[in-house]
């Protein structure tokens, strides 16, 4: 390349118009948050078993602890049967135990070169990681019609209504994005695999537990209400109530609380996530 | 004209100063060798100048482009190939490409086409549907090499191209690279351990030492500095220039990034 041609380059960068680069700039963010996310699904096309192991857990959840708790009436869920109340929650936390773990996925390709190859492409840092984030959003929703299938059985009358359907692959997808994304923060942070199969178990016990998951928040000593409502599981768990089931919820959030905290929050983490992923490279 | 352009580039982790005031300039075409002995400073110079860290001190353009300031447009016309392994054993060889087709802005209606004709360019038109786990080591490092060049780069930067590859594997992917400077006329920025691979491939080459540029020139010119006669080879040149301290720095992780990729390759 000739010092004109270099030069011309330059100067077209320069005079383009500020909302044509801004334009571009947004499709090929989109573009690329899908090349990465279907790079993912591709991968968990050619295996598909994590998709039959991770489904394993919540079985044992609603079958074995619901089914227990049930009879035992220990917790007060007002009109609602045990078992209903709890079939979202568990849905969350099965979404959070697969989303935590994609962290684990950043430092693998930290130790071989994949990502030093994508950071040194022209590939916006968001879009790295919000495309893994939409792949973690999709493993979730397998997760869901695992839930619901168990839920037939278990006789848990859920809400068919497509409204009500779609609204709740939402909530899991955002909430899928969302802590994968706060996985990727941790995996920036501590940088290898075993100090991350430490910290993401300390950390995932206390998300779930400070959360309306498995009892309400009602029933939490008044310190813990407070850090439950902090804590964006809660809102997942609280909009995936009202969306699944058909009885009326006692003390409900309001859904556009819940979809409200988790797009900020989601939008918060994908920025910070983005600022420090080029760290992975040091 | 120079594609390559370094200006008292400087490099600190802590108290250590990894890369120390280093000026050089490539030129469009040139196959430019980095040789250097582990720590010497080698790698942090290609994450430098392929943006992934930014330098302490001193500036570089690549392409006419500044590695700080214009960090977009650089990603944009370069390739790098890490030391490490850097194409997905769980993708095809065509999925591989695939991606980095679509991270290069290749237009969609060409993508496919582009694909095809790098696997067949690199002798891997049969094997385009298999798992990348099956490869053996030089089709991975020549998969790896095609991911960087999809968008035909004005710089591709190689980081020790050939570690961990056998005899046979190693031939094929220096035959690959003499190809891309022959036919694509592409400017090539590569590391290397091998004294026969640097004379092989390189115009010139820059032996570093503890951060510094020791010697610069074309290995011939190397051979007459420090008095060597027609039978003198880059190894001695190598040897008289890095051989004064008797262990390098950086040596764990340094060795095991390597024998995890040799382990991998082999």
């Amino acid at each position: 390349m000739t010092r004109q041609q270099n030069g011309a380059r330059r100067s077209v960068l320069a005079k383009a118009p500020v909302t044509a680069r801004r334009t571009g700039y947004l499709t090929g963010f989109f573009k690329k948050t899908f090349a990465i996310a279907a790079m993912e699904l591709t991968k968990l096309r050619h295996d598909p078993t994590e998709l039959f192991t991770r489904a394993i857990q919540p079985t044992l959840w609603l079958l074995l602890f619901g089914q227990v708790f049930s009879h035992a009436r220990a917790i007060p869920t007002g009109s609602l049967r045990y078992i209903d109340f709890l079939a979202p929650g568990i849905l969350a936390q099965s979404v959070l135990f697969i989303a935590i773990f994609n962290g684990i996925s950043i430092i693998w390709e930290r130790d071989q070169g994949i990502v030093y190859k994508f950071l040194a492409s022209p590939t916006p840092r968001s879009a790295l990681v919000l495309g893994k984030a939409v792949s973690a959003g999709v493993r979730g929703l397998s997760q869901t019609v695992i839930i619901y299938l168990l839920g037939l059985l278990l006789g848990i009358s859920f809400n068919w209504h497509p409204l009500a359907l779609m609204g709740v692959m939402t909530f899991v997808f955002l909430g899928a994005a969302l802590f994968s994304t706060f996985s990727l923060i941790v995996a920036c942070w501590v940088k290898t695999r075993e100090r991350f199969m430490g910290v993401g178990q300390v950390l995932t016990m206390p998300l779930f537990f400070a959360s309306n998951a498995i009892y309400p928040v009602a029933m939490m000593p008044h310190w813990l209400q407070r850090i439950s409502h902090l804590n964006p599981l809660t809102y997942q768990v609280d909009g995936l109530r009202s969306l699944m089931l058909t009885g009326s919820i006692a003390g409900s959030l309001g859904l556009w609380l819940d979809l409200a905290v988790l797009l900020a929050a989601l939008t918060g983490l994908v920025m910070i996530s983005a600022w420090l992923y080029p760290n992975i490279a040091r | 004209m120079a594609t390559l352009i370094t200006q008292a580039l400087t490099k600190r982790f802590g108290a250590l100063t990894a890369v120390d005031a280093v000026t050089l300039s490539v030129e469009a075409g040139e196959v430019f060798g980095l040789l250097g002995r582990n720590g010497a400073g080698k790698t942090t110079i290609i994450k430098m100048l392929t943006t992934l860290i930014k330098p302490t001190s001193g500036t570089a353009t690549v392409a006419g482009c500044d590695i700080v300031r214009q960090a977009r447009q650089v990603r944009g016309v370069i390739g790098y190939v890490p030391q490490a392994l850097s194409a997905d054993g769980e993708l095809t060889g065509y999925e591989n490409l695939l991606v980095f087709a679509r991270l290069y802005d290749i237009p969609r209606h060409e993508q496919d086409a582009r694909v095809r004709d790098m696997l067949a360019s690199i002798g891997l038109k049969d094997a385009a549907d298999r798992l990348v786990r099956s490869y053996s080591g030089g089709m991975i490092r020549r998969l790896e090499i095609a991911q960087s060049t999809i968008h035909q780069p004005e710089v591709l930067f190689l980081d020790e191209p050939t570690v961990g590859l056998d005899p046979v594997a190693r031939d094929e992917v220096l035959a690959h690279i003499e190809r891309l400077a022959r036919d694509d006329r592409s400017t090539i920025f590569i590391t290397t351990h091998y004294m026969e691979e640097a004379e092989r491939l390189c115009n010139r080459v820059a032996i570093m030492h503890q951060g510094r540029i020791a010697a610069i020139g074309t290995p011939q010119a190397l051979k007459m500095a420090i008095g060597g006669n027609g039978r003198t080879t880059l190894d001695e040149v190598f040897i008289y220039y890095t051989g004064s301290s008797p262990e390098s720095r950086g040596g764990y992780d340094d060795t095991a990034t390597k024998r995890r990729t040799a382990q991998r390759l082999g």
